[in-house]
């Protein structure tokens, strides 16, 4: 029994709660950096390590943060995983590093990663913010993979950097700059919401606990979905 | 005597259905459609059939996979791929063709709900999709029928091509857009057969004709050529007058008139673009809501001192 409530934990990551596409969290990252394949799984990996090392311990050390605080403690737990992986990939990936340039240090205000201390990790216990690290984790890279599959393989006609020739007279470049990101970006939204038919159940994740405007929110529920970067 | 009837209003059935109107606007496009494969040869007349067919195709294709009930009678679609398929050059490759009528058609109308829902026209925004998206737009025929030098369009050439020849199309551009003549007769039946009223066609006419007449220095000629030139034609009689994408109030008709005008000459003046007509009809488009919602007419007895 726990071990199937850990799993469909793990899994709503990737569709049901799926952090690109149903919470439209980590927008920039997801514009910014899918351009290419590479640069989409660099930035998908390194949010999956900070996501996870960073929900642990803030699920560790959720009985000691003070409340009034809790916000600037997890930026300060995120943005030292967050230097930890950048170093990491500019002493390993020097190409990655500089690919993904200034997105890598900005993965310490992705939304994705502080919603997820902020509404989980910060309530539950070590494990189940693991799992759940790992699920948003995963559900993030593949929704970076997905994006950028489709706008570098029709927009630049190649594959991870590498040309796929059949399709070069039919490349649409408008896909690679911002506007076409934004372009496959709500049409991957809507294709997603007719899959799961518009039933994530945002409103009971969001409940009203721990909500910093509770104090002043007039309607007692949440209308609006998920918030951006 | 048959039995007394008993309904809620309207009573009267004007007799105009969406198909209809459609098809008058179809009936319209004739004459450009056909001065269009004149001037530029059987090539254009591909490129019309291919975003034509796949208009209807896309529209079908979609209606089939949502389980919705067919709409390809309604022949907007056809009125969609012509007007885009008129508004693309005729030396474009084929398969870019299906690229913006599957944008036009499925992005820009099925996925917000189909005819009437659509915030902008589909045509100008599947047009301008390619004119971001694919160089060749850029590139626009030159006539077969004449010797002309090849130039992309007449508003970036050193020297203006006669006033005659504009008029007539004898000049390059996309298909449909160069023959202001076969244009005028298209939107004088339109406007004979009351599908679409003046204002909107004239107020981007006008202000187009008035910016270049100051900015030239009062110089007919080329105010003249101005309005001829490009896609102001086509732009202000077929695209602007959409009925979906422009205000239903006579003042709010003018206002998005002058502003597709407006929007129109200063990209051609000051931007990057040689031609601004489609962005221009897209910016106006998005402002239609307020347009409409400015320019309500007071309901009659309201605002009077003391009667509030």
């Amino acid at each position: 029994m726990k071990k199937c409530n850990n799993m469909s934990l793990f899994l709503k990551g990737i569709l049901k709660e799926n952090p690109v596409f149903v919470l439209i969290l980590g927008t920039c990252p997801t514009l910014a950096v899918t351009n290419t394949v590479i640069g989409a799984l660099g930035m998908g990996v390194a949010a999956l390590i900070v996501l996870v090392c960073s929900n642990v311990l803030v699920s560790l050390l959720r009985k000691v943060i003070p409340d009034n605080v809790r916000i600037p403690c997890y930026i300060v737990i995120i943005a030292g995983f967050v230097t930890i992986v950048q170093m990491f990939v500019q002493a390993y990936f020097p190409e990655i590093y500089e690919l993904l340039g200034v997105y890598l240090a900005l993965i310490t205000v992705n939304c994705i990663i502080l919603g997820r201390a902020e509404m989980f990790a910060g309530k539950n216990t070590v494990g189940k913010s693991m799992i759940d690290g790992l699920g948003m984790g995963v559900g993030f890279t593949i929704a970076m993979l997905m994006m950028s599959i489709i706008r570098e393989v029709f927009g630049n006609a190649s594959f991870a950097g590498i040309a796929i020739p059949f399709l070069e007279p039919f490349k649409i470049a408008f896909l690679v700059k911002a506007p076409g990101g934004l372009l496959v970006y709500g049409l991957l939204i809507a294709l997603v919401y007719v899959i799961t038919k518009g039933k994530a159940p945002l409103k009971k994740s969001f409940s009203c606990e721990g909500c910093p405007s509770k104090e002043h929110c007039q309607t007692g529920s949440c209308e609006v979905k998920g918030g951006n970067d | 005597m048959s039995k007394l009837t008993v309904s809620v209003s309207p009573h009267i059935h004007s007799g105009k259905t969406t198909s209809k109107i459609m098809l008058d606007v179809i009936i319209a496009l004739l004459p450009a459609t056909i001065a269009g494969v004149v001037i530029f040869g059987l090539r254009a007349l591909l490129v019309i059939g291919v975003t034509v067919g796949a208009s209807v195709g896309f529209e079908a294709l979609f209606n089939l996979i949502i389980k919705k009930k067919q709409t390809i009678g309604d022949l907007s679609a056809v009125v969609t791929g012509l007007l885009l398929a008129l508004n693309l050059p005729a030396n474009i490759p084929i398969w870019q063709c299906v690229i913006g009528a599957l944008f036009a058609i499925i992005i820009v109308k099925c996925l917000f709900g189909g005819l009437g829902y659509n915030p902008v026209n589909p045509a100008i925004t599947a047009r301008v999709f390619m004119l971001v998206a694919f160089g060749s737009m850029a590139k626009a025929a030159f006539p077969t029928i004449v010797d002309t030098v090849a130039t992309s369009t007449p508003l970036s050439a050193e020297t203006m091509p006669k006033l005659l020849d504009l008029f007539l199309g004898i000049t390059g551009g996309a298909i449909g857009e160069t023959s202001a003549l076969a244009l005028l007769v298209g939107g004088i039946y339109l406007l004979v057969k009351r599908v679409i009223t003046w204002e909107i066609p004239v107020s981007i006419i006008v202000t187009v004709f008035l910016f270049a007449f100051f900015k030239e220095g009062f110089d007919f000629t080329l105010a003249l050529s101005q309005v001829l030139a490009g896609g102001v034609m086509i732009g202000a009689i077929f695209m602007a007058t959409d009925y979906v994408t422009s205000p239903s109030t006579l003042f709010g008709k003018l206002i998005f008139g002058v502003i597709i005008g407006l929007m129109t000459s200063l990209i051609r003046y000051f931007g990057s673009y040689p031609e601004g007509v489609s962005f221009a009809i897209l910016f106006a488009n998005i402002l239609v809501p307020y347009i409409n919602v400015w320019t309500r007419r007071k309901v009659f007895g309201t605002g009077v001192k003391g009667n509030e």
